[in-house]
């Protein structure tokens, strides 16, 4: 499994020119991304974060270094940026009140504008996009619910769903092949 | 007392059983619940996580639905209630954002005003109608039986912003446990992530750390789970058969959602709260706790 993930890792010493200085204030410009310039590199986050318990190479702090640094390409094409599970804990728990989960919202912001989509979060965009929801209804479970008493599963307005996402990039951004 | 109910897309389509008895335990309690016909997904992290612009515009159109007639918003997954939550804070405090959402939301007529709170069922339980009204209705408590409380992640944090109980050591639903009957039984990593958002993104690193909760539960003795998110239900109960085969590991601990655990001390029949509908079998904890003998 290790080996599978793109992590922030580099093998040979890094140039001056794979580092992009602003890549900072990129991402402290996006809603959420403002408190990256407050870490300090505790390490809090990553003691703290269930993920980091059960996968070595994902650790919080790091992706916080790596794009204070400006990292930007490594940051945004790596894997470990989509294995938040946005349980919120490391925001919780940070002293310098980083609000570390908005802040990793911002990076993949960025990582979708330029390509980098992780492919599950692709399929669940475009079926939302579609249908208005995560969940297909069907009859199977229209039948389930009468049985239970209920009515039937509650249907969205299509047409005003799909104005609001016409009147936004997210079409745009999910045709992106994703991955690049 | 009224609110604006917010399904969702998980519960109708996924845990009919649990709409079905916060509707039940609401209208015991008199409290009237408005269905939002037309209410969309509430914009989950994946949307998030693509583009924020989209998800504050989905989000507020479903904020705005409740505007419309005036309700508060009751959600009763964990997900919404924090993405709702989260919204309504920002577009309150955030001008320029609240500007750019109504401009979407103005293409269909809408807009954003700020006018309406989002209170998840468990405070309305604590807040509206409170533990005494509670206790007063429960007629079959479930005595003694030993219960693995969990609160979720997406009930409690971030705590700026989501103000139900404290987030490192949370007490209320353990007390609503408790009202039933029931021991909440104290198990590590109690308010550890089940693991349910990295499905499909890593099942291994998902089944892992859903094993970590039915084995540490499992440790402490307790019969079954309390929820109170559908994502986690399904993370525990479905996600039990396929953590059995993978770990080769033999636990049996039903789920129930806590309106469901409610809804069994207020008297009500286990077939008509559809509990048949879950994965794990509950038949052992009914004939032990409800049927008693």
């Amino acid at each position: 499994m290790s080996q599978k993930i793109r992590s922030l890792s580099v093998n040979e010493p890094l140039k001056s020119t794979q580092l992009d200085p602003k890549f900072k204030y990129e991402v402290a410009k996006e809603p959420g991304g403002e408190g990256l310039g407050y870490c300090f590199q505790c390490g809090k986050c990553t003691a703290t974060c269930p993920i980091r318990r059960v996968e070595s190479i994902y650790k919080p702090r790091q992706i916080l270094r790596a794009a204070l640094l400006g990292l930007r390409e490594i940051v945004l094409s790596s894997d470990v940026i989509w294995l938040c599970a946005t349980c919120f804990s490391c925001t919780e728990r940070c002293p310098q009140g980083v609000k570390l989960a908005d802040v990793m919202r911002a990076i993949r912001n960025i990582a979708v504008r330029e390509g980098y989509i992780h492919p599950f979060f692709q399929a669940q965009g475009k079926m939302i996009s579609e249908i208005g929801r995560i969940f297909e209804d069907d009859e199977f479970i229209n039948e389930q619910r009468a049985d239970l008493g209920l009515p039937p599963v509650p249907i969205v307005n299509l047409e005003e769903f799909k104005k609001i996402l016409d009147s936004t990039k997210i079409k745009e951004l999910l045709a992106s092949k994703g991955s690049k | 007392m009224s609110y604006a109910l917010f399904l969702g897309c998980f519960i109708p389509t996924r845990a009919p059983s649990y709409e079905l008895s916060v509707r039940l335990m609401m209208r015991a309690f008199d409290v009237n619940l408005i269905d939002l016909t037309e209410a969309t997904c509430c914009a989950p992290i994946p949307i998030e996580s693509l583009d924020y612009t989209t998800s504050l515009a989905i989000a507020a159109y479903n904020l705005c639905l409740a505007e419309e007639v005036g309700l508060d918003l009751m959600p009763m997954c964990n997900g919404c209630y924090q993405v709702l939550s989260k919204t309504n804070t920002i577009l309150r405090t955030r001008k320029d954002l609240k500007t750019k959402t109504n401009e979407i939301l103005g293409k269909v007529g809408k807009e954003y005003k700020g006018t309406i709170n989002v209170k998840d069922y468990l405070q309305v339980l604590c807040d509206d109608i409170g533990f005494k009204n509670i206790k007063n209705k429960i007629v079959k408590p479930l005595k003694d039986l030993k219960v693995a409380v969990f609160y979720g992640c997406h009930l409690l944090k971030p705590s700026s912003i989501l103000t139900f109980d404290d987030p490192e050591d949370p007490h209320l639903l353990d007390e609503l446990v408790e009202l039933t009957g029931a021991v909440s039984v104290p198990y590590m990593y109690k308010t550890k992530c089940c693991g349910s958002p990295l499905k499909s993104v890593s099942d291994e690193l998902a089944n892992k750390l859903a094993r970590d909760k039915l084995f540490n539960a499992h440790q402490a003795k307790a019969e079954c789970f309390v929820t109170v998110c559908p994502s986690c239900f399904l993370q525990l109960d479905l996600g039990q058969l396929v953590i059995r085969r993978k770990f080769k590991e033999s636990y049996d601990l039903p789920v129930l959602h806590y309106p469901e655990l409610l809804a069994l001390a207020m008297g009500m029949d286990s077939k008509e709260i559809g509990l048949n509908t879950h994965r794990i079998r509950t038949d052992n904890i009914i004939k032990k706790y409800v049927d008693l003998e």
